[in-house]
């Protein structure tokens, strides 16, 4: 378990940590569960948004994943800065625009390849363990963030459904709703946005299902209420407000991909030996730094899951 | 043609406080940049929100230059002639700056990683090109390059602004993610610029002809 050395200026814990995180962590210590598990998160975490959602009164078990616990972006930074083009293709548009989106109720439908198709509620997304995953999230266009995200492993749920043994790929869907999402009206990629894995990358426990970021809900224009979240692959891949999962025996199609397919492949790792054809992956710009930094390969998290494409060309597989 | 008293458009065009009045709206986008970046209003990625500022402002002079020649020409003002020059030299200065913010704070001075950049993207390949036109059309635009170069060279030398104007509009629609609009609408402008030049109209003035015809500053001077 890594431990934060917290520098001088930073502000103590308990003046910028979400209040429910706050309290729930005061019950993980009062339960005698893991009192070291409040210590290694060092909650930098960001300052709660005006009335932006409510925070999550489930505990919370800690899981800091992140090896190098980079300084977590301020919330109202990764809240305000988002690509969901059904929102619009600023970046200020989603913050701006996704106030129409209803998450309640909701509901993702698990069907395919799977020995149990199930349909689950909302309420049945937030009844998993809850755990906050600190995670550095790399963007295509060469910008990142750190986000502490809360969610459980999307392996979690695929058991639920008893994969069967055809089940090779895991299909995401995104809504489609022009009444919701006024970005429809545009065909800037085609709608629903799409998404899949591989099924060894969708079992990885670095994968999760995020359903709150920095203590409290999901906000709308980062994916409300359930969004993917893989940590090891650009941005795109962590698909938003999901649907629908289907579990298949062919690779299934993905947004990007389907627009551009030369400069956007089926995994899309972090990877700076491989360019984007418009856009060098060597560096990126952490959201609110000023100079570049080297981008590491799968992200930083090659020790957790380069096996997976062990014997892989990722220059072709990109 | 009788000699006609002058409207009150064509006095305030030649009025000697137009062109400081010009100068000053050309700074306006510069000023505005500076307040966002200082107010915060660049947003939560600050560089690269200038870079896009800068660049859509450097498109959007080119084609206000472009324009001067229609318009003049449309609604009689030859007094709009004498802003041509220090329009287009505006959409120079924002190229640069566009440039230089992407060279000298985005990559942070890196010759490396921006020469890659320049060989490597056929978008930044095809913005560097304009960037270059214009430099060297902003290097001759000064009234002892015309004497120098001879009006005929100057004139087919300075063609190439249309070029860069071209070449900034398929920047701008390369460098886009998906199917966006925006650069089209820019892109449109300027073949609707362009396509001017080769109609024939009805206006009084309206000679038609080769783009040739049209980019002469002075022909049509004295209507």
């Amino acid at each position: 378990m890594l431990i934060k050395v917290r520098s001088a200026s930073q502000a103590s814990e308990n003046e910028v940590t979400p209040r429910g995180l706050f309290l729930s962590r005061r019950s993980i210590i009062a339960g005698g569960i893991a009192g070291g598990a409040a210590l290694a998160l060092g909650g930098t975490g960001g300052l709660p948004g005006p009335a932006l959602a409510a925070p999550f009164q489930a505990p919370l078990t800690v899981s800091p994943k992140d090896p190098k616990m980079d300084a977590q972006t301020p919330m109202k930074s990764a809240t305000s800065y988002n690509n969901f083009y059904e929102f619009g293709t600023d970046k200020t548009d989603p913050s701006e625009n996704a106030g129409t989106l209803r998450t309640r109720p909701w509901e993702i439908a698990v069907d395919g390849d799977v020995g149990k198709p199930t349909t689950f509620g909302i309420e049945d997304l937030l009844s998993f363990p809850l755990e906050e995953r600190v995670y550095r999230l790399r963007c295509v266009e060469g910008w990142s963030m750190v986000i502490p995200w809360v969610g459980f492993p999307l392996a979690e749920l695929l058991k639920r459904v008893d994969p069967t043994g055809n089940a090779k790929y895991v299909a995401f869907q995104t809504l489609a709703d022009r009444s919701q999402m006024p970005g429809l009206k545009y065909p800037v990629l085609q709608w629903p946005y799409v998404e899949g894995l591989r099924m060894d990358e969708a079992m990885h426990p670095l994968t999760i299902l995020a359903v709150g970021m920095y203590g409290e809900t999901m906000p709308n224009q980062n994916g409300a209420p359930v969004r993917l979240v893989v940590p090891w692959k650009y941005g795109f891949k962590s698909i938003k407000s999901i649907v629908r999962i289907t579990l298949t025996q062919d690779q299934p199609p993905t947004s990007w991909n389907r627009s551009q397919p030369r400069e956007y492949g089926f995994y899309s790792n972090v990877n700076p030996e491989v360019d984007h054809p418009r856009w060098s992956q060597a560096t990126e710009r952490r959201v609110g730094e000023f100079s570049r930094r080297k981008t590491l390969p799968f992200n930083g998290y090659g020790e957790e899951v380069a096996s997976l494409y062990a014997g892989m060309d990722l220059r072709k597989n990109y | 043609m009788a000699a006609v008293s002058k409207g009150p458009v064509a006095l305030a065009l030649s009025s000697r406080w137009a062109k400081p009045v010009v100068f000053a709206l050309g700074l306006v986008p510069l000023g505005w940049m500076v307040w966002l970046g200082l107010s915060g209003g660049l947003g939560v990625e600050p560089v690269a929100e200038a870079v896009r500022q800068s660049g859509l402002w450097a498109l959007r002079l080119l084609l206000v230059a472009l324009a001067v020649t229609p318009l003049r020409i449309l609604t009689g003002q030859a007094g709009l002639a004498r802003f041509r020059r220090m329009i287009g030299l505006f959409a120079f200065f924002y190229a640069l700056l566009h440039v230089s913010v992407y060279v000298g704070v985005d990559q942070f001075f890196d010759w490396a990683a921006v020469w890659k950049d320049i060989v490597k993207r056929p978008y930044i390949t095809v913005g560097m090109g304009a960037l270059v036109i214009l430099t060297a059309l902003a290097a001759t635009s000064t009234n002892g390059m015309v004497r120098r170069l001879g009006g005929r060279r100057w004139k087919a030398l300075h063609k190439a602004v249309f070029v860069a104007g071209a070449a900034g509009c398929v920047h701008y629609v390369m460098l886009v993610k998906g199917w966006q609009y925006p650069p089209f609408v820019y892109a449109a402008i300027f073949l609707g610029l362009v396509a001017l030049r080769y109609a024939k109209g009805p206006v009084a003035g309206w000679s038609g002809g080769s783009v040739l015809a049209w980019v002469s500053p002075r022909r049509h001077e004295g209507h």
